[in-house]
C-alpha cells in the first residue's frame, strides 16, 4: 500500500514541480485514446485541447515513421503567438503543458 | 611567228581505244557525319509549312459545372471512452480516472515524462529559444509596382439586378460587408425588383450570409460602430430601418412616415455618443435630421440646408452626402445637389448659426466627401469630373484638384492608413488610387474592376482590402499591393508640408484677389469723383469742347481737301507728300494752339486728358483716313513735338496707343488710367466718329 501510494506520491510530486514553474498556464495528461486522464484546466478547454492535440501528435508521429521508419518522435512544442504548447508523447500517455514564457 | 618547242610522239601512241572491262564495286571514299559540324546548324524549329487538303479541326470551350461547396459545423462528442462507460455520467468518468491512475506503467511513463518536460520548461525560462536576432536590420523592400488585385465578385442573387449604392464593412476585423442595393433609375424599376439587400461573408462570395428584407430598397446602409449586430438604413422611401442581425432579416424598427425624410435617404452615419444609439441622416429633400434609434418614430433634430439661413424648406439644398468624423463631433458636413459643401456645427445654439459655411467648387452633385484621417482640416469631396481636396480654411476655392477626368467621378475615400493617398470610382468602371506624393496629376494605379459603372466603394480600416459596388450589382472585393497601404517614411510630414503650402498659396491668391476688387473699386470710386467735380468746373470744358469740335472740323475739310486733290490726278507723291505736310503743319498749329489753351487754363490732370483726348482723336481719325505707318511715323513727329510740355508718362501712354500692334507690355496704371480716360470720354469719341463716319460717307 505505501508502495503505491508514493508511486501516486510521486507522479503528484512532479506535477506540482511543472505547475510551480514560470509561466506555466496548464497541464493536461492525455491517454492513447485520447481520454483526459487528469487536467488542471476546466472541462470545457481539457476536451478541447485532448482531442485536438490527441490528433496532431498521432499525425506528427505517423509522419515522422513515414520518413524514416527508425524514427520516433520525442518532443513536440507548438509556439503560437500567445503561448507554447508542450506535448511529451509517450507509448501509452502523453503530457501537455501549455507555457506562456513571457508572462 | 617563232617556233618555241618542238616535241615529238609516234604516230601510233595518238588516240588510244577505250578499252572496258566489269570490275566489282568498290568503295572508293566514305565520308561519315561529322558530328562537330551539326554546331555551325541550328534546327530550325517551328517550321512553317503551308499543307492543303488537310484535316478539319476546331476549337470549343467546355464549361465545367461549378462546384458548389456549402460549410456546415460538425457537433462533436468525446469519444474514446470504452463502450460501458458514459462520458456523460461524472461519476463513471471519475471512476475510470482513478483506475488508470493507479496503474504502474502510468506512473512510470509519467515521472519520465515529467522529466522531459520539466528540462524544456526550465529551458523556456531561461532564454528564449525563439528570438529573432537579426529583426533590426530589417529586408530591403524591393520597390514594386503598385497592383490591385480582385480577390472575389459578390453577384446580386436576384434575376433583376440593382445598383449597389451602399456599402459597409462589418466594424469587427471586417469579415463581413453589407451591401444596399437600390435602382435609382427614377421609375425604371421593374414590377418584380425584389427590395432586399444582403450582408455577405467574405469567405463565401456564392450567396449572401444574410438578406435584408426591408418595405422600399436601400439607398444606404451603416454597422454600428460600437454593436457589430445592429445596422441602419435609408430607404428610397425616406424611412430610417433599423435591423439587429440577431433577430433576423426582418427590420427591428422604421421611422413613422409622418416624420421622416421625404426624398430617398442618401447617407447616413452613426454618431459616437455615450449611448451608442444615434444616428443622423441625409436626403436630397434638405433635411439633416439625428435619430434616436431607441425611438424612430421622431428625430430627436432636424436641420434644414437653407443657404440663407431662414430653415425654409422651399429654398433648402438636397444633401447627397454627409460626413463625420468621431474627433470633431460637433462639426459636420454636408455635399449637396448643387456642388455645395456646407459645414456644420451641431452645437451652434440658434438653427441660423449652424451652417457655419458652405465651399463652392464643383458644377454638380457632390457624391462623396471625407476629412483625410490625418489631417482633418482638409477634406477630399469628388463631383462632376472632378476630385477636390479643401481646406476648412479657404472658402473661396479648393486648394488641390485634379484635372478633369473622361467619366464622372462618383465615389471616393481617404487610404485609413496613408495620409496621401486616396481611391475613386468612375462612371467606366475603373477604380482610380491616387499618390498625392507620387504624382499629383494622375492617378498612380487605375484599375478596370467592371465593364458597368462603379457607384461606391469602401475601404476596410487595415487599408488594404476595399470593396466597390457597380451597377449591375456586383460587389468586387479588391486587395491592394502592400506599396499603397503601408505607411512610408516621413509621409505625415510631407503630406502636411504639401497642404500647408497649398492652402498658402490659395491664401495668397485669394489675398491677391481681393487687392485687385479693392483696387477696383477704388479706382471706380475716383473716377466718379473725377466726374464729378468735372460737372462743377462745367464751363471750361464746354469752351474747349467747343474749341475741339471747331478744330475737328477744319480738320475733316483738311482731309476732304486732300483727297481731292488725290483723285483728281496720279499727283507725284511730293506733291502729296506736300499736301500730307502743310496739312499736318495745320495740325501742329491747331495741336499747339490748343495746347497753349489748355495749359493756361486747366491744371495738369486735365490737361493730360484734354490733350489725350484730342490726340486721341487725332490719331483715330489719321489712321482710318490714310496709311497706318505714314500715320504712325507723324503722329510721333507731332507727339515728339508734344513732348517738351509733357511728362514721360503720358508720352509712352500715347506711343503705346498708337503703336497698339508693337507695344504688348503696358504698366497697369497706364491701361486703367487709359481705360478711364476713353470711358470718360467715349460719349464724346463716339459722337465724333458718327459724325465722321456720316462726313466720309
Amino acid at each position: 500500500m505505501s508502495f503505491r501510494r508514493k508511486k501516486g506520491a510521486e507522479v503528484e510530486e512532479t506535477l506540482k514541480r511543472i505547475q510551480s514553474q514560470k509561466g506555466v498556464q496548464g497541464i493536461i495528461i492525455v491517454n492513447s485514446e485520447g481520454i483526459p486522464v487528469k487536467s488542471t484546466l476546466d472541462n470545457q478547454s481539457t476536451v478541447q485541447y485532448s482531442a485536438l492535440i490527441h490528433q496532431l501528435v498521432m499525425k506528427a508521429r505517423s509522419t515522422l515513421r513515414d520518413i524514416d521508419p527508425q524514427n520516433d518522435l520525442t518532443f513536440l512544442r507548438v509556439r503560437s503567438k500567445k503561448n507554447e504548447i508542450m506535448i511529451a508523447p509517450d507509448k501509452d500517455y502523453f503530457l501537455i503543458v501549455i507555457q506562456n514564457p513571457s508572462a | 611567228m617563232e617556233i618555241t618547242y618542238v616535241y615529238s610522239k609516234f604516230r601510233r601512241e595518238f588516240g588510244r581505244q577505250g578499252l572496258f572491262s566489269d570490275r566489282a564495286e568498290a568503295v572508293m571514299v566514305d565520308i561519315q557525319p561529322n558530328p562537330r559540324l551539326m554546331s555551325n546548324f541550328v534546327v530550325k524549329t517551328p517550321r512553317d509549312q503551308a499543307s492543303q487538303a488537310c484535316m478539319d479541326m476546331s476549337e470549343h470551350p467546355v464549361n465545367t459545372e461549378r462546384f458548389e461547396s456549402s460549410n456546415c459545423g460538425i457537433n462533436h462528442m468525446e469519444g474514446a471512452w470504452p463502450k460501458d462507460i458514459n462520458p456523460r455520467d461524472l461519476e463513471q468518468t471519475v471512476r475510470f480516472k482513478k483506475k488508470i491512475e493507479k496503474e504502474e506503467n502510468y506512473v512510470n511513463s509519467l515521472v519520465h515524462l515529467g522529466y522531459v518536460m520539466d528540462h524544456c520548461i526550465r529551458q523556456n525560462n531561461t532564454i528564449d529559444i525563439y528570438q529573432e536576432h537579426f529583426k533590426e536590420d530589417e529586408i530591403e523592400k524591393v520597390p514594386e509596382f503598385p497592383t490591385a488585385k480582385t480577390m472575389s465578385v459578390f453577384r446580386d442573387p436576384n434575376q433583376v439586378k440593382r445598383t449597389i449604392t451602399g456599402l459597409s464593412w462589418h466594424p469587427d476585423g471586417g469579415r463581413k460587408l453589407a451591401a444596399a442595393y437600390c435602382s435609382l433609375d427614377f421609375q425604371k424599376s421593374p414590377p418584380d425588383m425584389s427590395f432586399d439587400s444582403y450582408i455577405w461573408d467574405l469567405e463565401k462570395p456564392n450567396y449572401p450570409e444574410m438578406a435584408l428584407k426591408p418595405e422600399s430598397p436601400l439607398v444606404c446602409l451603416d454597422y454600428n460602430p460600437k454593436d457589430p449586430h445592429t445596422l441602419l438604413g435609408g430607404s428610397y422611401g425616406g424611412q430610417i430601418v433599423l435591423w439587429d442581425t440577431r433577430r433576423g432579416s426582418q427590420p427591428v424598427e422604421y421611422s413613422s412616415l409622418e416624420h421622416t425624410h421625404r426624398d430617398p435617404v442618401y447617407k447616413i452615419i452613426w454618431l459616437q455618443s455615450k449611448t451608442g444609439t444615434d444616428a443622423f441622416s441625409a436626403s436630397t429633400d434638405g433635411q439633416i435630421l439625428w435619430w434616436d434609434v431607441r425611438k424612430l418614430s421622431e428625430p430627436t433634430e432636424r436641420l434644414v440646408l437653407d443657404p440663407s439661413r431662414e430653415g425654409n424648406l422651399d429654398q433648402a439644398l438636397g444633401a447627397i452626402s454627409l460626413e463625420f468624423e468621431p474627433t470633431m463631433p460637433t462639426k459636420f458636413m454636408v455635399g449637396t445637389e448643387q456642388g455645395m459643401v456646407v459645414s456644420c456645427n451641431r452645437k451652434a445654439k440658434t438653427p441660423a448659426e449652424k451652417i457655419v459655411c458652405t465651399y463652392e467648387g464643383h458644377h454638380g452633385p457632390i457624391y462623396a466627401i471625407q476629412r483625410n484621417p490625418f489631417f482633418p482640416k482638409n477634406f477630399l469631396t469628388v463631383g462632376d469630373w472632378t476630385a477636390r481636396i479643401w481646406s476648412e480654411d479657404i472658402k473661396e476655392s479648393s486648394i488641390m484638384w485634379t484635372k478633369y477626368q473622361m467619366s464622372y467621378l462618383m465615389d471616393a475615400c481617404w487610404s485609413p492608413v496613408r495620409p496621401s493617398v486616396f481611391l475613386t470610382v468612375k462612371m467606366e468602371g475603373v477604380l482610380d488610387i491616387w499618390d498625392l506624393l507620387f504624382k499629383q496629376s494622375e492617378p498612380t494605379l487605375s484599375v478596370k474592376v467592371s465593364d458597368k459603372a462603379l457607384y461606391s466603394l469602401r475601404i476596410q480600416d487595415n487599408g488594404q482590402v476595399l470593396a466597390c459596388g457597380s451597377h449591375s450589382g456586383e460587389a468586387t472585393l479588391l486587395h491592394i499591393s502592400s506599396g499603397l497601404s503601408t505607411l512610408q517614411k516621413n509621409e505625415k510630414s510631407l503630406m502636411a508640408a504639401m497642404f500647408e503650402r497649398e492652402t498658402k498659396r490659395e491664401k495668397i491668391l485669394e489675398a491677391r484677389q481681393r487687392e485687385i476688387r479693392l483696387k477696383e473699386r477704388s479706382r471706380s470710386e475716383q473716377s466718379r469723383e473725377d466726374e464729378a467735380w468735372r460737372e462743377d468746373g462745367d464751363e471750361d470744358p464746354e469752351q474747349i469742347l467747343a474749341k475741339v469740335e471747331s478744330d475737328f472740323y477744319s480738320m475733316v475739310e483738311v482731309e476732304m481737301r486732300k483727297r481731292e486733290r488725290e483723285r483728281r490726278a496720279a499727283a507725284p507723291q511730293e506733291e502729296e507728300a506736300r499736301d500730307e505736310n502743310e496739312v499736318k503743319n495745320e495740325e501742329e498749329d491747331e495741336v499747339k494752339k490748343e495746347d497753349e489753351e489748355v495749359e493756361k487754363e486747366e491744371d495738369e490732370v486735365k490737361k493730360e486728358d484734354e490733350v489725350k483726348n484730342e490726340d486721341e482723336v487725332k490719331n483715330e481719325d489719321e489712321v482710318k483716313n490714310e496709311d497706318e505707318v505714314k500715320k504712325e511715323g507723324e503722329v510721333k513727329i507731332e507727339e515728339e513735338g508734344e513732348v517738351k510740355k509733357e511728362e514721360g508718362e503720358v508720352k509712352n501712354e500715347e506711343e503705346g496707343e498708337v503703336k497698339k500692334e508693337e507695344d504688348e507690355v503696358k504698366k497697369e496704371e497706364d491701361e486703367v488710367k487709359n481705360e478711364e480716360d476713353e470711358v470718360k470720354n467715349e460719349g464724346e469719341n463716339d459722337e465724333k466718329n458718327e459724325e465722321e463716319d456720316g462726313e466720309t460717307e
